[in-house]
């Protein structure tokens, strides 16, 4: 049998020669290594956890407690008939608190449909955040005032989005970092492999961060994918991929600092799997012990993300008195506030269903807009209004 | 008139496919921010080879041969557009869109409504468009009813050299998405033409022959054979007036009502199927608004409601003369 030569260029840029098959281009010069580490990054327990910042610590403190109280507070309000629909991400407040603060305001985030507290630490107000939900708004916020762009209800569909923002950015000089963040599941969509590789071809400034919480609605991931990781899959584009333990708020700060500092000096993107849990149901309207075993929940609820980073400041001394109180009631006044805004019905312009759908309204539009308002005069008058 | 005018004046003779591409080629000088992208468009030029040259003129940023992923474009060139980019996408062959319907459908379509004005997305899709190039099983389809079915969408579909340069360069203008059908018989028809003639905006129909018996309402690669066949009809009496639409969406209902209550009788033609199809929808409104004034129902002449036929069955499909004849024919309306 003839020695064949297989070259191997996957964690050996030098390995990789051009010309060995057609077109090829140049050798990766990145030294990341592509396959992620056999366990999660934890940091959170661990002597490097006592160098961090304290400063950082209790910023992320204090809006993981905000976003536990969030995330009751509107499932609550989903059981009063106040918002439609609510997925919670209760136990995956880290992920989304830690990865939202490890980009810069000029930076973009591309949340999918359950990542309502990722949003609101980009500086979008937290009621404004909840009109999808509701069903008031497709997007209560400017997109462009934060630079978030508005949830995303198809699974995996922001992803190239977030790919061509990034590439955008980079023609354009400036040194913009695009991140998205999606499910386990989304990982099957065929938008998710598209973006990555489009991600990876052109070097685009972009992060993907999959929040792995084990279940797509009811689906496991064994059923989702039979990779080892879902880190993996970054090897086959061409990226680096890294795991992370997602319920700890400082790993997950520092593993997407990092990537997004690596984007931001050309070093290209990253698949980051987070592994965290839901600990809710899918959503308010989901019966999740058909699918999953109490025991399961309980272990998960023993790896809480608050609680993780609460004895991490006690361990350093820095969950003194006042912050405990300062973050319980920062906490409890966005909760108030959620229950008073929406304890009545929005005003809505019916009108405003015309607005927005081509810069010039069609001339079919403008004859329907005058249907409806004629329609909604006649009510009016019926109405003795 | 339009206000998008040629960078390079004078009247000259080419294809359509030339038109496309001096386009392209000025709209690209005349904006930075258009950019290209799509499946060999690069060194090759695009298959049908209307992106010829672009990469050489403008470097492979502007014109960017991507991964083989329609998805993947089309997504990609909703956050180039999120960035202040005008990105031209070419889908290779029309039935190649279908992967990436979703991104047109979910947020290409959506996106500025969605965000109440915030997010427009000024992208053009070009879509080699339609049949009768002898093409096998998924390069040949017409799939505008769902493009114009899809609120948030202009569909604009060209039949002339001259609109094939002036649409274009109006699709690219337009803040908002604009399908954009090139019908591929088209490409390579010469015609005069004038880049810097002012041409009729995107959403006016426009009459390509007046008549005085009834009119063929059309759009596309369906206008040549309707002139044909208003060409064939004088030897049996008719007049025919041609009438090219030009765009789906919007639709010009005022042009389109004034010639049909005028003469009375008309005529839809298009190859792609027909139940469901543009034509359903337009009979429909010049029925709706134009009752008194018809002598006979408004008629349909569409290709059958079957997958796109294999090459060698293609013409039994495709509207031609004889079957537009037979329809003009049934508008001496009798009970
Ligand atoms: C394209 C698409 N298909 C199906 C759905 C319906 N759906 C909503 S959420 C969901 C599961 C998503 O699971 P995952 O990606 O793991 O995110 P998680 O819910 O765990 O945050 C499904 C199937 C959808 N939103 N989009």
């Amino acid at each position: 049998m003839p020695e064949m030569t297989v070259l191997d260029h996957r964690n050996d840029p030098a390995a990789a020669v051009p010309g060995w098959r057609p077109g090829a281009t140049a050798p990766r010069t990145d030294p990341a290594p592509l396959l992620p580490d056999a366990e999660p990054l934890r940091v959170l327990g661990t002597p490097a956890a006592d160098a961090a910042d304290p400063a950082l610590l209790r910023e992320l403190y204090r809006r993981l407690v905000a976003g536990r109280r969030y995330n009751q507070q509107a499932t609550t309000l989903t059981k009063q008939g106040r918002l439609a629909v609510y997925p919670a991400s209760t136990g995956q407040e880290a992920c989304q608190v830690a990865a939202a603060l490890a980009l810069r305001p000029d930076d973009w985030l591309f949340p999918s449909y359950r990542d309502t507290l990722a949003v609101v630490a980009r500086g979008v107000d937290p009621l404004q955040a909840l009109t999808l939900l509701r069903g008031d708004a497709h997007t209560g916020y400017d997109p462009r005032a934060t630079r978030t762009a508005p949830l995303c209800t198809p699974l995996a569909t922001q992803v190239p989005h977030a790919v061509g923002l990034a590439h955008a950015a980079r023609l354009a000089g400036d040194d913009t970092v695009a991140l998205a963040l999606l499910g386990d599941g989304g990982t099957s969509e065929g938008d998710f492999h598209e973006g990555l590789n489009f991600a990876a071809v052109l070097h685009a400034p972009v992060v993907f961060l999959v929040q792995n919480n084990g279940y797509a609605i009811s689906v496991p991931l064994t059923r989702q994918s039979a990779a080892p990781t879902l880190a993996h899959k970054a090897v086959g584009y061409g990226m680096p991929g890294r795991l992370v333990d997602g319920n700890d708020a400082l790993a997950v700060h520092r593993v997407l600092t990092e990537a997004v500092e690596r984007a931001r000096t050309g070093g290209g993107p990253t698949l980051v799997e987070a592994l965290t849990y839901r600990i809710e149901a899918h959503t308010n309207a989901d019966d999740a012990t058909r699918y999953r075993q109490a025991e399961e929940v309980e272990a998960w609820r023993a790896h809480d993300p608050v609680r993780l980073l609460e004895d991490a400041l006690r361990g350093r001394g820095l969950l003194d008195e006042q912050l405990v109180a300062d973050a319980a009631e920062r906490a409890e006044q966005l909760a108030a506030r959620m229950r008073a805004e929406f304890h009545t019905d929005p005003e809505l312009d019916p009108m405003s269903l015309f607005a927005h759908v081509y810069a010039e309204p069609t001339q079919q539009l403008c004859e329907q807009a005058g249907q409806l308002a004629a329609e909604l005069a006649a009510e009016a008058e019926v109405h003795g209004r | 008139m339009s206000t998008v005018a040629g960078e390079r004046t004078g009247p000259r003779t080419g294809t359509m496919a030339q038109a496309l591409n001096l386009a392209l080629r000025d709209a690209m000088r005349a904006d930075k921010t258009v950019h290209v992208l799509g499946e060999d468009v690069g060194a090759l030029g695009g298959v049908f080879r209307i992106t010829d040259g672009l990469t050489a003129e403008f470097g492979p940023d502007r014109c960017l041969d991507t991964p083989l992923a329609e998805a993947g474009i089309l997504g990609t060139a909703v956050g180039m557009a999120m960035y202040g980019l005008r990105p031209v996408v070419e889908m290779q062959f029309d039935a190649f869109a279908y992967p990436a319907l979703e991104q047109l459908f979910s947020h290409v379509a959506k996106m500025r409504n969605r965000t109440a004005g915030k997010l427009p997305l000024p992208i053009t899709v070009r879509i080699p468009y339609g049949g009768g190039i002898g093409g096998v099983e998924h390069h040949s389809d017409a799939s505008e009813a769902y493009y114009a079915a899809t609120p948030g969408l202009h569909v604009v579909a060209p039949a002339t050299v001259g609109d094939a340069y002036g649409l274009l360069r109006a699709a690219i203008a337009s803040d908002d998405p604009v399908v954009f059908l090139e019908p591929k018989r088209l490409y390579w028809g010469k015609d005069g033409w004038d880049p810097a003639a002012p041409v009729e905006p995107i959403g006016r129909a426009v009459l390509r022959r007046p008549g005085t018996s009834a009119v063929l309402v059309t759009y596309g690669p369906s206008l040549p054979v309707c002139l044909e066949a208003a060409e064939a009809a004088k030897a049996e009496g008719w007049d025919l007036a041609v009438l090219d639409l030009r765009s789906l969406v919007p639709f010009d209902e005022a042009t389109a009502c004034a010639v049909v209550r005028s003469l009375g009788r008309a005529v839809v033609v298009h190859e792609s199927a027909g139940f469901g199809g543009a034509g359903a929808e337009i009979a429909a409104r010049l029925t709706e608004k134009c009752f008194h004034h018809l002598a006979a129902p408004v008629l349909r002449v569409t290709g059958f409601d079957v997958p796109y036929p294999p090459p060698m069955l293609e013409h039994h499909h495709l509207p031609g003369v004889d079957r537009i004849l037979d329809a003009v024919a049934r508008l001496q309306w009798e009970e």
